[in-house]
């Protein structure tokens, strides 16, 4: 398949492979975070005053859905903050790796690996979201004890522990990263094969030897094995959308499970977020309380239960299908990459609503971060309403429409027949149809 | 590429030549033919809504295109404001006041109505939902729905006999 290799440009792969660039992005980026933490400790209650909320869960949560996910893959994770420290102290030095480095460097444990710890603080996330997403205090809180977490993790355990295993947001990026287009490949196998010093799987904060890499679900973009390979053996590469979704490739089930609770947050959020359903809003909101209980209840058993019980009945009918047999297991990791499609496009559709309507919070709060009545930049101050026009809901039934084409043309792809590829489609159109309802009807 | 394979490979893309342009006309068809509202006699209607934090009661609401619709705005608790998108129809109660508006519901289709007064933590997801008429786009989206997996289909059918066929 057609692929445009960046290394190729000799100005672009000295970027790449210059540590600067990635620092001062990441310097941005940190000093942003710490901002945002500061703000939603010290700035207004109001959360749609509040710069933490506003460009955490509005510009932030925005761009990663619909600019560095859809354009970049993984690339967010090469400039995240949070893992900052952990891995300054792991590796020993700021820009270049040191002498000194601090941490057990124990190794993660087998039985907790996969994306299933991710996909349960996915949920968390959903369980709170009314609270998460509206009390400033609260997103600091959370942000503070992420990067704690982050930083307590990597000084047990060796590399990007925190972001492989136990990062939601990692796992919604690298989830959806398999369908991005961009990519971290050797060049010829064969040199890598020959070379015995595996410089680049040292020097690798995710843990991945490029030559096996077969799906960017994982490969954080940091591009450290660019930088050591003394064979400039590593590209990186342009490729069209979607590239690691094949029937070749190798996936499992904590995969599935991590697709499937993105598919139902993003029914839930959908529900919370753009539905007119009052007694909803409140009873995520009103934590603890009874109603709240019921709704996490109803949550819980929507995600846990009933679209994975339907998900595995299309794949199981599916399999029977099929001339070659499975297990359901097998079975059920190999068509979760029809969640990746269905899941990503359904999430940018609700974003594109979000996005449009609540970006008129964004200017006041560049000019009054703090909600304290500030106008340092002269901008506008008061926030608009924000209106969904009809070129919105258009726009968010083509990017659907857009995900079913997609999501059936992957069922098909790793389906023996049309006939196999009939249950999985089933799934996707009500799940389509859903969504559809949730935003535009 | 042998000879005998030429010609049903040109076959093949001057169908895709030709199914591409279609399955996008059918696509803006979908999207864009006007399609007739069912006739029904405008008519003056009052609807009461409740406002308090986070929630309109109705949150939904039924009128016909061409209605005269007038809402009766009261707010239980703090104030609240009600924003039709795109009606220009803004309301603003303080708690225990009623106001009053009016407009003719001449566009059809589904519109949020949403407060329009910063009332609390939740108060950017205070929404109602307003219907004129019958909401076509969603039998639209449903449509294109159907239209994604049917080309979906053809393209896979495409691309498998070009590649059968060695087109590059």
């Amino acid at each position: 398949m057609t692929r445009l290799d960046l290394t190729r440009f000799p100005k672009m792969n000295a970027a790449l492979k210059n540590r600067w660039p990635q620092f001062l992005l990441r310097a941005v980026t940190l000093a942003g975070f710490t901002f945002t933490i500061l703000a939603g400790l010290m700035g207004s209650v109001v959360g749609s005053h509040n710069f933490a909320i506003i460009f955490v869960w509005i510009a932030w949560w925005t761009a990663l859905k619909l600019f560095f996910i859809p354009f970049g893959g993984r690339s967010w994770c090469s400039i995240c903050p949070i893992p900052m420290a952990g891995e300054w102290l792991q590796r020993g030095g700021i820009l270049e790796p040191g002498k000194k480095k601090v941490g057990s460097g124990k190794r993660w444990p087998r039985f907790l690996r996969g994306n299933w710890l991710q996909a349960f603080g996915f949920l968390l996330i959903g369980l709170f979201s009314a609270v998460t997403l509206t009390s400033s205090k609260i997103t600091a809180i959370v942000l503070l004890a992420i990067i704690l977490l982050s930083l307590v993790l990597s000084l047990i355990f060796e590399r990007r522990a925190f972001c492989s295993y136990l990062c939601p947001i990692g796992g919604f990026t690298g989830l959806y990263a398999q369908a991005g287009p961009v990519e971290v490949r050797v060049k010829e196998a064969e040199v890598c094969a020959a070379h015995s010093e595996k410089l680049c799987y040292d020097a690798c904060p995710w843990g991945q030897y490029p030559l096996a890499l077969k799906s960017s679900a994982n490969c954080g973009l940091c591009m450290e094995c660019l930088r050591v390979c003394p064979k400039d053996n590593i590209a990186v590469n342009l490729r069209p959308w979607g590239s690691d979704l094949q029937a070749d490739t190798r996936h499992n089930l904590s995969e599935a499970f991590l697709g499937l609770v993105m598919l139902a947050s993003a029914l839930v959020d959908s529900a919370i977020f753009s539905g007119p359903w009052g007694n909803l809003k409140m009873a995520a909101y009103t934590i603890g309380s009874r109603e709240w209980f019921l709704f996490a209840g109803i949550f819980m058993v929507s995600a846990l239960i009933l679209l994975p019980g339907f998900y595995a009945l299309c794949v199981s009918w599916a399999n029977k299908l099929g001339q070659k047999k499975r297990t359901l297991q097998q079975a059920l990791a190999r068509y979760s990459q029809v969640l990746v499609p269905l899941g990503l496009m359904a999430w940018i559709a609700f974003t594109i609503s979000f996005a449009f309507v609540k970006f008129s919070y964004v200017l006041p709060v560049i000019s009054d971060p703090l909600g304290w009545g500030w106008n340092l930049l002269g901008l506008q101050t008061k926030v608009g309403v924000g209106q969904s026009s009809a070129f919105v809901q258009i726009l968010q039934v083509i990017v659907l429409a857009a995900g079913l084409f997609w999501t059936t043309q992957v069922t098909r792809r790793i389906s023996g027949s049309n006939r196999q590829s009939i249950p999985l489609i089933l799934f996707s159109s009500v799940f389509t149809l859903g969504m559809l309802w949730l935003l535009i009807g | 590429m042998d000879a005998n394979s030429s010609h049903p490979a040109k076959v093949a893309r001057s169908k895709l030549w030709f199914y591409g342009p279609v399955f996008v006309v059918i696509v803006l068809l979908i999207l864009l033919v006007p399609l007739p509202q069912a006739a029904s006699t405008p008519t003056d209607r009052t609807i009461r809504i409740e406002a308090s934090r986070f929630q309109f009661v109705p949150g939904e609401i039924h009128v016909n295109p061409g209605d005269k619709v007038t809402v009766e705005l009261i707010s239980q608790d703090v104030v609240h404001g009600l924003s039709l998108d795109n009606y220009n129809f803004n309301l603003q109660a303080e708690p225990g006041q009623i106001v009053t508006g009016t407009f003719i519901a001449n566009q059809s289709g589904v519109f949020r109505f949403r407060c329009s007064f910063t009332c609390g933590n939740l108060h950017p997801f205070m929404i109602g939902k307003l219907t004129v008429g019958s909401n076509y786009l969603l039998i639209r989206g449903i449509a294109l729905a159907g239209l994604a997996v049917a080309g979906a289909f053809l393209s896979m059918w495409f691309s498998t006999t070009r590649h059968s066929q060695g087109v590059r």
